[in-house]
């Protein structure tokens, strides 16, 4: 096996190390917006999931039910080859115009993420007493005001750090997104395989960038954990 | 521009969709997928055990390597395991690795990190007296794992195992990108063919999915209440 000459300069420098970093910059792009809409979005669906309104909470469950047990990849492709069929004409012009690919990896990655987000927010907000949540309607608030100011801010709390393994876990699955060409990370590792042979060390390159991402997330829950929520608990 | 849908197209390629070019050619579609997944599983599983043994060993490099192990395999998108796969298994090899061994060999390694997390789990979940009891009776520590700990273990760990085979499902739509006709694969070569019914072909490949996930998620939940512990 080992006839392969390693060349670490064509990752450090030059062109391809520009190729590297602007899929790095990409990566970090999609995975920021994602993960604002994906926590939005996923607040609204775990709400909605424990609403009194039955269709609502229905409409909710079979959201979080069909979201989460459809691959990812499979969701990419739906929004990237299949989303003009259902969406009106006026968005689908608008995609059109604008950086569809990287759209409909928004789109997907934001649906997806959002199903799990809601799944924790709603064992956060079940870790807060029920009493909680009467004493505020008792005292006058209404359903989504109590929500608001009362049960959601301190589920948050709670709900954090599973919360940001799901924002390193879209992190990891934005690399999916290569498939309908944005050029992220791994499809930029990919590229410079391709252009020079040398995939050792372009892989090895966003290995560790993907490896570094992750453990700066994992030690700041970590401390989370130790600095917020272990002094929570002991209350 | 919005059109109505046409199934049609579903029903053309069922067998497809379901088992590829067989017994013609090589198996594809659903067929391929449960296989990988099952193969994968099975594999992993015993990956994962060891793993998780490993992080629980009274040796501290033995301990400490198994958290580098786990720590760089986690901080990986799939995808780059499966690259690193397809790339470096060959050459590590000297022989050329079929697609498919190449997905399950990067499916199996991605997966053994996060079946060790279950197995570490529920093997500290069973009360120290119990090890300390087997010890006490003549036990050499490997028997008391494997013949006293393990067994009672594992069958809390059956729920989160059928649930990290619903993940496998999900995951072996990745074969996709390096040519295994799996399911999502069959798809996107339908679509290619047929160009007009992306949305139809999409939705009922999501369907089907959602159908064999949600079935074992449902399985994993029923075990959860059955499995648990009388108290």
């Amino acid at each position: 096996m080992f006839k392969y000459q390693f060349d670490w300069s064509i990752v450090l420098s030059g062109k391809y190390f520009e190729w590297l970093l602007s899929g790095l910059y990409t990566t970090i792009q999609l995975s920021i917006v994602s993960i604002i809409f994906s926590f939005l979005l996923g607040l609204l669906i775990a709400v909605m999931r424990m609403s009194n309104i039955r269709p609502v909470r229905w409409f909710a469950h079979g959201y979080l039910e069909f979201f989460r047990n459809t691959p990812l990849l499979v969701q990419i492709f739906f929004w990237y080859f299949g989303s003009y069929k259902i969406l009106p004409a006026v968005i689908n012009d608008w995609l059109n115009r604008t950086n569809f690919e990287f759209g409909a990896a928004v789109i997907a990655l934001t649906i997806y993420t959002s199903a799990f987000i809601a799944e924790d927010i709603r064992s956060g907000v079940r870790s807060i007493p029920r009493e909680q949540l009467e004493a505020a309607r008792s005292s006058g608030f209404s359903y989504v005001r109590s929500m608001q100011y009362i049960i959601l801010p301190q589920a948050v709390r709670i709900t954090i750090p599973p919360l940001i393994n799901q924002f390193l876990n879209l992190t990891k699955n934005s690399s999916l997104a290569m498939t309908i060409g944005v050029m992220e990370l791994t499809y930029q590792a990919r590229q410079v395989e391709s252009y020079t042979f040398k995939g050792f060390e372009a892989f090895t390159a966003a290995t560790l960038i993907y490896v570094v991402i992750s453990l700066v997330i994992t030690v700041m829950v970590t401390y989370y954990d130790k600095i917020v929520l272990s002094p929570m608990k002991a209350r | 521009m919005q059109t109505g849908f046409d199934f049609t197209v579903i029903w053309t390629n069922i067998t497809y969709f379901f088992i590829g070019r067989f017994p013609h050619g090589p198996l594809g579609g659903i067929a391929l997928t449960l296989y990988l997944a099952i193969v994968a599983c099975v594999l992993s599983f015993i990956g994962g055990l060891f793993l998780g043994l490993m992080g629980i060993s009274h040796n501290k490099i033995v301990r400490n390597l198994s958290t580098v192990i786990l720590n760089i395999i986690r901080g990986m998108p799939l995808l780059m395991v499966i690259f690193w796969m397809y790339f470096f298994l060959p050459a590590l090899m000297g022989k050329v690795v079929s697609e498919s061994w190449t997905v399950i060999m990067a499916l199996t390694l991605f997966t053994s990190a996060y079946m060790s997390q279950i197995v570490k789990a529920g093997v500290e979940g069973i009360p120290r007296g119990q090890t300390e009891a087997a010890l006490s009776t003549g036990l050499h520590p490997w028997q008391a794992m494997f013949y006293i700990v393990l067994p009672q273990g594992l069958r809390n760990m059956i729920p989160s195992f059928v649930n990290q085979f619903v993940s496998m499902i999900k995951d072996t739509s990745l074969a996709f990108i390096v040519g295994v006709s799996e399911l999502t694969h069959v798809a996107t070569q339908i679509n290619n063919r047929t160009i007009i019914y992306p949305t139809e072909i999409f939705l009922f490949v999501a369907v089907i999915y959602f159908i064999i996930c949600y079935a074992f998620t449902s399985l994993s939940r029923w075990l959860e209440k059955r499995l648990a512990w009388k108290k």
